[in-house]
């Protein structure tokens, strides 16, 4: 398969007054094509910065991190914008979905910063809402949404620049566990039909198992780094909870 | 530009967000660009009635004043001694090339009676080339021509001022008043000018022929039967008046023997400059005016600069999320300073129309004219927009170099 992800020996520090705080020590790591990782540990352990970093948001102190095959660190402020624009999608704890701003304008903005015409926005904006199971609320604002359907939004926008890899931080922390599960078979189903690469920060053992590679890292450094024998279906979770509870789930 | 109707977009959309707002920060855009366009406007109104004023004086205009002769050491004022003559402003008009019209004048107060009433006014002794150098024109009648002059006819010509006075509402044309035990028929009543740049009335007058004058109203002088108090002259164009400023100089020293050294027995006065100083001074004051409304406009480019930065503050986590999908330092930095000029152009728009309004009103209620040109209009809304440039920079520039980890977990 091919990799994706390459990150050699980084290391991240912070000046947090006088003492240098070591985040990241001597990080490396390969990420293939299709990967669905789920990165765990306790807070502190670095996992955000790694995340940040792999998300070119933030620089690492030494260490190279080579993307779809573009060596990252030389890249200037604005290249890596162009960077996030077109190669990652983002989910995050708290949506993040702009306020008084219909869903499928939401879902443009990553498109606003390239020099796509209205129509195509608008058209390719329909149908990533279309693939999270969210045709016909395209008006809709955020306020007019439920937690999963926020976040259902919020995937959409992640997926509408057709990215290599989506960095999801805590997808399943904002909702309730059914929704959080639906929100795991849409990762699964973008990870296996379009082989977009998922890594997914989360706390919650349960939605590691959904992963098929799970990373543990502890004060900076990788702990374990498994290959999960299986993996679980989320749609086959789903339609084995009871028939009361997918009426439910049907009216989110 | 397809990104400019985007931000645009965005712009509008934020503004109309905070409606309230929005509204109080334009408002300090409001009055400075509504203060600006009333308060120039005020000022161009009073420079434009001065300049009023000089014209009715007359255009290109020189006066030539006698005296100021020293005689055994005592140096006396102009106009003390009588040493103009009317060969000499015969002389003039032959001889200086930069000259176009010359028109000789006697002066003095007189009474002058109709019927029953009685008025107090000043005589001119004057010949027709005088309508012509003071651009008079007739409200009824005609002016007394060269043939009067020559003939010392018993005519005069009114301002409307002694008009009013001795006859009322009535024509006076064809009547007889008597000025200075001297019966004169009224031939002609002048158009009125209003006030003088120095504040005379210019209608309180009775133009006379010249020769009248001197034989049966004022009486002639005992030294020179054909002295003359005062001199006008018009040049040929505005650029010629210096140049026959100094024809006439020459001209007058060599006419009275003046040696080189000794000083003038006459004065010249460019009458133009002197109320040109006065006009530069109303300019000066619309100038001022201007610039104390424009410090409000600043102030109200502070308060934008002021919310701006309230509404960066306000959406860093927005302005994280942009960063993180992809937009560019310049896509933040435009998209706030487009908010910036858009709240400062708006405010534009509503405060020229309040200017409008306002000089309007200061024009109705304060009897005070006022102009407001199409080109301070055009300043003051190209001044607002540069206030919005100027202040949304940095609110503008602070919003699009966050860091976006920071923005993005900002609470």
């Amino acid at each position: 398969m091919a990799v994706v992800i390459e990150v050699k020996d980084l290391v991240k520090d912070y000046a947090l007054g006088d003492v240098p705080v070591h985040v990241l020590k001597n990080v490396s790591l390969v990420i293939d094509r299709g990967d669905f990782v789920a990165i765990m540990g306790p807070s502190g352990s670095g996992k955000s910065t790694l995340m940040n970093i792999l998300g070119c948001l933030d620089k690492p102190t030494s260490g190279t991190y080579t993307l779809d095959g573009i060596g990252v660190g030389p890249l200037s402020r604005d290249e890596l914008a162009e960077i996030r624009n077109k190669k990652i999608g983002f989910v995050f704890q708290q949506f993040n979905l702009l306020a008084r701003t219909s869903a499928s304008e939401n879902v443009e903005l990553p498109l606003m910063y390239t020099d796509m015409a209205a129509a195509e926005r608008h058209d390719r904006a329909a149908k990533a809402l279309l693939s999270v199971g969210l045709a016909g609320r395209e008006a809709h604002q955020p306020s007019q949404l439920s937690g999963g359907q926020q976040q259902r939004v919020a995937i959409a926008r992640a997926l509408v620049n057709n990215p290599r890899i989506i960095l999801a931080d805590e997808p399943t922390g904002a909702v309730d566990s059914r929704t959080s599960i639906e929100i795991l078979a849409i990762f699964q189903r973008l990870n296996r039909e379009d082989g977009i690469t998922m890594i997914v920060v989360t706390h919650d053992p349960d939605v590691a198992t959904y992963a098929n590679r799970n990373i543990h890292f502890k004060d900076g450094k990788i702990q374990l780094d498994e290959v999960l024998a299986h993996t679980r279906d989320a749609q086959k979770d789903l339609e084995s909870l009871s028939a009361q509870a997918a009426e439910e789930l049907a009216s989110v | 530009m397809n990104k400019l109707v985007v931000s645009v977009k965005i712009a509008l959309r934020a503004l109309l967000v905070n409606r309230t707002r929005s509204a109080l920060t334009m408002l300090g855009i409001i009055i400075g660009v509504a203060a600006v366009i009333a308060m120039v406007g005020v000022g161009a109104g009073a420079t434009a009635r001065i300049q009023a004023q000089i014209q009715s004086i007359g255009s290109n205009l020189i006066i030539v004043l006698p005296g100021s002769l020293s005689s055994n050491g005592v140096r006396l004022g102009s106009g003390a001694v009588a040493t103009l003559t009317e060969d000499d402003a015969k002389a003039i008009a032959a001889e200086c090339p930069s000259v176009s019209v010359v028109a000789p004048s006697v002066r003095g107060g007189v009474q002058v009676v109709y019927g029953s009433n009685n008025w107090a006014t000043t005589v001119q002794g004057v010949t027709p080339d005088y309508m012509t150098i003071r651009d008079y024109t007739m409200l009824s009648g005609q002016f007394f021509t060269n043939q009067d002059v020559d003939a010392a006819a018993k005519v005069a010509v009114f301002g409307e001022t002694v008009v009013r006075n001795l006859f009322g509402n009535s024509d006076p044309t064809g009547q007889v008043a008597i000025v200075k035990n001297v019966p004169f028929t009224v031939v002609g009543v002048l158009t009125p000018k209003g006030q003088s740049p120095s504040g005379q009335d210019q209608d309180d007058v009775i133009l006379l022929p010249i020769s009248t004058a001197k034989q049966k109203v004022l009486g002639a002088n005992k030294a020179n039967a054909k002295a003359i108090s005062t001199l006008m002259v018009q040049a040929s164009g505005p650029a010629a008046m210096d140049q026959a400023q100094q024809e006439m100089e020459a001209l007058l020293r060599e006419r009275h023997r003046i040696l080189e050294g000794q000083e003038d027995d006459f004065t010249v006065r460019n009458l133009t400059e002197v109320f040109a100083a006065q006009e530069s001074s109303a300019q000066v004051m619309s100038i001022l005016l201007g610039a104390i409304a424009s410090v409000s406009l600043i102030v109200g480019g502070i308060g934008i600069m002021n919310i701006m930065l309230v509404s960066v503050t306000e959406r860093t986590r927005e302005i994280g999320l942009r960063l993180a999908v992809g937009a560019k330092t310049r896509d933040i930095l435009s998209q706030f300073l487009v908010e910036a000029v858009t709240l400062s152009i708006l405010g534009g728009i509503i405060g020229i129309v309040t200017g409008l309004a306002a000089s309007a009103l200061i024009a109705h209620f304060a009897q005070w004219s006022t102009q407001v040109s199409p080109l301070s209009v055009l300043m003051a809304f190209v001044f607002s927009a540069l206030v919005g440039v100027f202040f949304g920079y940095y609110p503008a520039r602070k919003a699009a170099y966050l860091d976006p980890i920071e923005a993005l977990r900002y609470e």
